[in-house]
C-alpha cells in the first residue's frame, strides 16, 4: 500500500490564478472548507503576466458602452462561434466583478472625476478595460491573494486559526483525478515539489484553474507551468474538451534576443497609440481589413489619429483589429520580405507620444525593452512579432455552473472552453477569470451540499497514481534508449511551432502528428537522474505527459476544421465557412494507456442562440458568419419575405 | 551571434550541507543567467533545482545571489560580465535552504498573514469608490512589489539575525502596511502595530532594500521614513498625545 499525506476538504480548487483564486474565494464565503493547490508558490500564477487590463463595460470613460455593446464585441472577436450564453453572463457581470475588487483593496487607475479608469484595446467598440498601467494581472492576483488572506485573518478571529477554512498548498503537482464508483469526483492525487512525498486530497468536488498549454509551442509568452495539467487530467477523467483547434497567436511578442523571444509587448501599446510599421515604414494594417471588418474600422491614416481623440466622429486604427487578424497580417508582411532585421515588424511608440507619457502609461514596457534588449522604447520602435499567447479551448462546462461532463469535476478560466469561441478578445481574460470563477466555486459549492454521502477513493486507485508518478525513475529494461525530458519537450515545442502553428495545412498537420506518435512513445522511456527531492527533470517528465495529450488534441481537431476561423487558419482552406460556425469538436480520452491517452475528436452542433440575443445583431452582420436557414428568424429576415 | 564557454560555480546542496560546484558552459548573445542554469538542466545538471516562472521579471520567483548580491536571474544579463569572469549563483542567504538554489521562503507568507488586510470604508458600496490617480499612486507604487524578497533577503536586520526574524516583518511587509496607510479609503489604523508587531522601529534607513529591488521601488524614502513619521507622530506629538489620553478618558 502507497504511503500517502491525507487531507480532507469540501472543495478542491487546482490552480491559484486570477480563476482558481476567485473560485476559492467564492466557495470559502459560502462557508466551506477550500484548498487552493498551486504548482509555484502562492502569488506567481502566470496571470501577473496580464499586462494590458480587465474587460467591464462600466462606462466610466464613455458612457455609450453597455453589457450588449460588450457581447456584441466578444461575439464579433469569436466569430460567432462562442458559447453565447458564456459571452452573455461575462458581459454582463464583468462590472460587478472589477468594482468588487476594489472592495478588496485594488487600486485601479483612475478618470478625472475619481471612477475606475478604461483603455481601448483590439475589438472593443469603446474604452473598456480597467487596468493598473501596464501591470493589470498583478493588481489582479495580488488583490485576491490579500482577499485570501483577509478570509484567513477572520477565521483566525473566530476559530483561532488562519487556515480552519480555507488553505493554500503551494509547490504541489497534481498528478490523477479520482472518482468513485458511481463515476463522480473523489479525489485529486499529487507529489509535493520540495520533497517528492504523495498527497491525497479527498475531496466531492475539484474545480480546474490550471490555465493554458502554451508551453507545447516553441515561442510562447507562457510560463512553465502552462502545460495543459488541467485539460489533460479533466479528458483523462472523462471530461470532454471543445475548441482545441482555436489558439491565440499574440500579435506582438519580443523576437530579440533569442533568450526572450516571445515575451509579451502588451496590446495596451497599440490601445495607447503605438503603431505598427513594415521595414519600408508604412502602416501596413490599412491593407488588411477583412471583409467581416470592412466599414468598421478606419481607411485613412488621418481618420485613425483623429479617432483617439474623437471617437465619436471617427472610426478606430486597424492596428486595433482582433489578434488574430494582427497576427496574420505580420506574419504575411516577414514572409513577403517586409520585416525587420530580427524577423519581426516595427512596433512604435517613440513617434507618437513624448518620452514622459511613454514611461507613465508603459512602465513596464519600457523597463522590460530597457533591461532585457537595450532597446529605449521612447526613442526607437520596438521590434515584435507573433507568440503563442492563449488557448481558446478547454474543457467543455456548463455555461451557468462551470461544471463539466464528469459530476463534481467544474473548471474556470482558460483551461474552460467556449467562452471566447474561435478568438479571445485583448481584457477579455481577466474578467473571464474574476465572472467564471466564482461562478465556478458557487456551482461547486451548491453540488457539495447537494451530495448525500462523500465519494470514496478507491485504495487501487491510489496505488495506480502512485506507481504512475514515480515510473520515470524506473525505466523498464526491455525497450528502447533511455530518453532525456528536457529532449523529449525541445522535440515536442518545435513540431507544434513549425506544423500546428499560426498558419497550418493538412499535410503539414498530418506531419506532426506522425512526429506527435513518435515522441508518444518515447515518452514511455523517459528516465530521470536523482532523487524525488525537488527535482525539475521528474516534474518536467510528468507535465511532459500532459503536454502530449493536449498538443495530439490541438493537432487532431485542427485537422478536421476545413476552414479559417480565429485562431485557426488553415492555408489549404483560407476562407470563413458558414456551414462550420455552429460545429464544435469534441476532443476525448481513448485506448487504453491511462497515463498518455489516444485522443478521439468528433463533430457537435452548438444550441442556437436565444432570439433576443440575435435580434442585437443587424441580419447584414450575421449573413456575414452564418447559414441562410439559420436567420430565418431574425425580424429583418422575416421583413423580406412578408 | 557570438557564443563563449562560462565559467560558473552554482551551490549544490541540501538543508543537511553543500558546495560550489563548478561547471563550464555555452553562453550565446543576449542570455541571462537564467538560461544558463537552465542549459545546465538540460545537458549536465538534470537534477539542478531552481524557482523560476515567467522569465520576463513579473513574477519574482527566481530570486538569488549572483556573485554575493541579491538578482533574479531572469533579470541578470550576461553581458554584465566580463566573458572570463567566474560567476557564482548561490540561494537566497537569509532563507533556510531546501534544494540547491531554491530556498525556504515561508517567513514571508507568515508575515504576510500578520498584516491587517485592508479595511473597506463602511458606507460605500462596491461602485461608488471614488479616489484621485494622484491620491493612489502613491499606494500603487508599492503595488508595483513583485515579491521575489530580494529585499527580505538583503535587509540586514536578518541577514544574518535569525533571531531578529520574530519580531521583524522585513521591508516588504513595512512597506505593505505603508500601502494601506496610504490607501485614500482604507478604514483601519496601522501605526501602533507597524511599530509594535511587525518592528519598524528595527529599520535604520541603510536603503539596501531599495538597491536591490528590480521593480525600482523607492522603498526606504516613499514607504519606510513615512511610516517611521507617521508613528513618530502619533506617539510623540504632544498634542495627539494629550488627544489620544482624552479620548481614552472618555471612553
Amino acid at each position: 500500500m502507497t504511503e500517502v499525506e491525507r487531507q480532507n476538504y469540501d472543495v478542491v480548487v487546482i490552480g491559484a490564478g486570477g480563476a482558481g483564486l476567485r473560485a476559492a474565494i467564492e466557495a470559502r464565503q459560502r462557508g466551506l472548507t477550500t484548498a487552493v493547490i498551486c504548482k509555484s508558490l502562492f502569488g506567481k500564477a502566470h496571470t501577473v503576466m496580464a499586462e494590458g487590463g480587465c474587460a467591464a463595460s462600466m462606462g466610466n470613460v464613455n458612457s455609450n458602452d453597455s453589457w450588449q455593446v460588450h457581447f456584441r464585441d466578444t461575439m464579433r472577436g469569436g466569430k460567432f462561434l462562442n458559447n453565447w450564453r458564456m459571452a452573455e453572463l461575462h458581459a454582463m457581470e464583468a462590472p460587478d466583478r472589477v468594482w468588487e475588487l476594489e472592495t478588496y483593496g485594488a487600486l485601479f487607475d483612475r478618470t478625472e472625476d475619481g471612477r475606475i479608469s478604461q483603455r481601448n484595446f483590439g475589438g472593443h467598440t469603446y474604452p473598456r478595460l480597467a487596468h493598473v498601467g501596464d501591470r493589470t494581472g498583478l493588481e489582479l492576483i495580488r488583490t485576491m491573494q490579500q482577499k485570501i488572506v483577509s478570509l484567513q485573518q477572520e477565521d483566525k478571529a473566530e476559530f483561532g486559526d488562519y487556515e480552519a477554512k480555507l488553505k493554500v498548498f503551494q509547490e504541489c503537482t497534481i498528478t490523477e483525478l479520482l472518482k468513485d464508483d458511481s463515476g463522480a469526483i473523489s479525489g485529486a492525487f499529487g507529489y509535493w515539489r520540495e520533497s517528492g512525498r504523495f498527497v491525497l486530497f479527498e475531496t466531492g468536488a475539484v474545480i480546474m484553474a490550471t490555465g493554458g498549454i502554451g508551453k507545447s509551442f516553441q515561442v510562447t509568452s507562457n510560463s512553465w507551468e502552462y502545460t495543459g495539467d488541467g485539460h489533460a487530467l479533466a479528458m483523462r477523467a472523462g471530461a470532454s474538451l471543445i475548441n482545441m483547434e482555436f489558439v491565440q497567436f499574440h500579435p506582438t511578442g519580443m523576437v530579440w534576443p533569442p533568450s526572450v523571444k516571445g515575451i509579451l509587448v502588451t496590446e495596451g501599446v497599440r490601445g495607447d497609440g503605438g503603431v505598427l510599421k513594415n521595414s519600408e515604414g508604412k502602416r501596413f494594417m490599412f491593407d488588411y481589413v477583412p471583409d467581416v471588418f470592412k466599414g468598421q474600422y478606419a481607411e485613412t491614416e488621418e481618420e485613425a489619429d483623429r479617432w483617439y481623440t474623437d471617437p465619436d466622429n471617427n472610426r478606430r486604427t486597424p492596428d486595433l483589429l482582433p489578434r488574430d487578424e494582427v497576427a496574420r497580417a505580420i506574419n504575411t508582411e516577414v514572409k513577403e520580405g517586409r520585416g525587420s532585421p530580427h524577423g519581426g515588424v516595427y512596433l512604435d511608440i517613440a513617434s507618437r507620444m513624448p518620452a514622459e507619457e511613454i514611461k507613465r502609461r508603459l512602465p513596464s514596457m519600457y523597463h522590460q525593452f530597457k533591461e532585457l534588449a537595450d532597446v529605449d522604447i521612447t526613442a526607437e520602435p520596438m521590434e515584435v512579432g507573433p507568440t503563442c499567447h492563449y488557448v481558446m479551448g478547454g474543457i467543455e462546462v456548463d455555461p451557468d455552473t462551470g461544471e463539466s461532463t464528469v459530476p463534481g469535476l467544474f473548471a474556470a478560466g482558460e483551461c474552460s472552453g467556449g467562452m471566447h469561441g474561435s478568438n479571445r478578445l485583448g481584457g477579455n481574460s481577466l474578467s473571464d477569470l474574476l465572472v467564471f470563477g466564482r461562478r465556478a466555486g458557487l456551482g461547486a459549492a451548491n453540488y457539495v451540499e447537494s451530495l448525500e454521502r462523500k465519494p470514496v477513493v478507491l485504495q487501487s486507485d491510489i496505488d495506480t497514481a502512485a506507481r504512475a508518478a514515480v515510473s520515470p525513475f524506473e525505466p523498464s529494461e526491455s525497450e528502447g534508449a533511455r530518453e532525456n525530458p528536457y529532449t523529449l519537450q525541445h522535440e515536442l515545442q518545435q513540431t507544434m511551432n513549425e506544423l500546428v502553428g499560426i498558419i497550418r495545412t493538412a499535410d503539414e498537420i498530418e506531419r506532426a502528428l506522425g512526429r506527435l506518435a513518435e515522441i508518444r512513445a518515447r515518452v514511455r522511456n523517459v528516465v530521470v537522474e536523482g532523487h524525488r527531492q525537488f527535482n525539475p527533470g521528474w516534474h518536467l517528465a510528468i507535465d511532459l505527459r500532459n503536454m502530449m495529450v493536449v498538443s495530439e488534441a490541438v493537432a487532431k481537431a485542427a485537422l478536421l476544421r476545413t476552414e479559417s476561423r480565429g485562431g485557426h487558419t488553415r492555408d489549404d482552406f483560407p476562407m470563413l465557412d458558414s456551414d462550420w460556425r455552429n460545429k464544435l469538436l469534441v476532443c476525448r480520452a481513448s485506448g487504453d494507456d491511462a497515463v498518455v491517452p489516444d485522443v478521439s475528436v468528433e463533430r457537435k452542433d452548438q444550441v442556437p442562440m436565444r432570439q433576443d440575443l440575435l435580434e442585437l445583431f443587424e441580419l447584414s452582420e450575421l449573413e456575414k458568419y452564418y447559414t441562410e436557414a439559420e436567420l430565418t428568424t431574425h425580424p429583418a429576415a422575416q421583413g423580406d419575405t412578408a | 551571434m557570438s557564443s563563449y564557454q562560462g565559467q560558473f560555480r552554482v551551490w549544490r546542496g541540501d538543508s543537511d550541507g553543500g558546495s560550489l560546484e563548478d561547471f563550464e558552459v555555452e553562453v550565446n548573445e543576449g542570455e541571462v543567467v537564467l538560461d544558463i542554469i537552465h542549459r545546465l538542466q538540460a545537458t549536465q545538471t538534470p537534477d539542478l533545482a531552481v524557482r523560476w516562472n515567467c522569465k520576463a521579471g513579473k513574477c519574482g520567483s527566481c530570486s538569488a545571489e549572483v556573485n554575493g548580491r541579491p538578482r533574479l536571474l531572469c533579470m541578470t544579463r550576461m553581458s554584465l560580465f566580463e566573458k572570463d569572469e567566474v560567476i557564482t549563483v548561490t540561494p537566497m542567504r537569509s532563507f533556510s535552504i531546501v534544494r540547491d538554489l531554491v530556498t525556504d521562503v515561508s517567513y514571508n507568507y507568515e508575515k504576510a498573514r500578520e498584516v491587517q488586510a485592508f479595511t473597506p470604508p463602511g458606507k460605500l458600496q462596491p461602485g461608488e469608490y471614488r479616489m484621485q490617480q494622484e491620491d493612489v499612486q502613491r499606494s500603487q507604487e508599492f503595488r508595483k512589489c513583485i515579491e521575489c524578497f530580494l529585499c527580505q533577503d538583503t535587509c540586514h536586520v536578518v541577514r544574518d539575525h535569525e533571531e531578529n526574524k520574530l519580531a521583524f516583518s522585513g521591508p516588504r511587509f513595512l512597506m505593505r502596511i505603508a500601502e494601506l496607510e496610504m490607501h485614500p479609503l482604507d478604514a483601519a489604523d496601522r501605526r501602533d502595530t507597524a511599530q509594535d508587531d511587525h518592528g519598524l522601529g528595527y529599520c535604520n534607513i541603510t536603503k539596501c532594500c531599495t538597491e536591490v529591488c528590480p521593480e525600482n521601488i523607492k522603498i526606504t524614502d516613499n514607504a519606510l521614513i513615512p511610516m517611521k513619521e507617521r508613528v513618530a507622530g502619533r506617539r510623540y506629538d504632544p498634542v495627539v498625545w494629550l488627544g489620544n489620553k482624552l479620548f481614552k478618558r472618555g471612553k
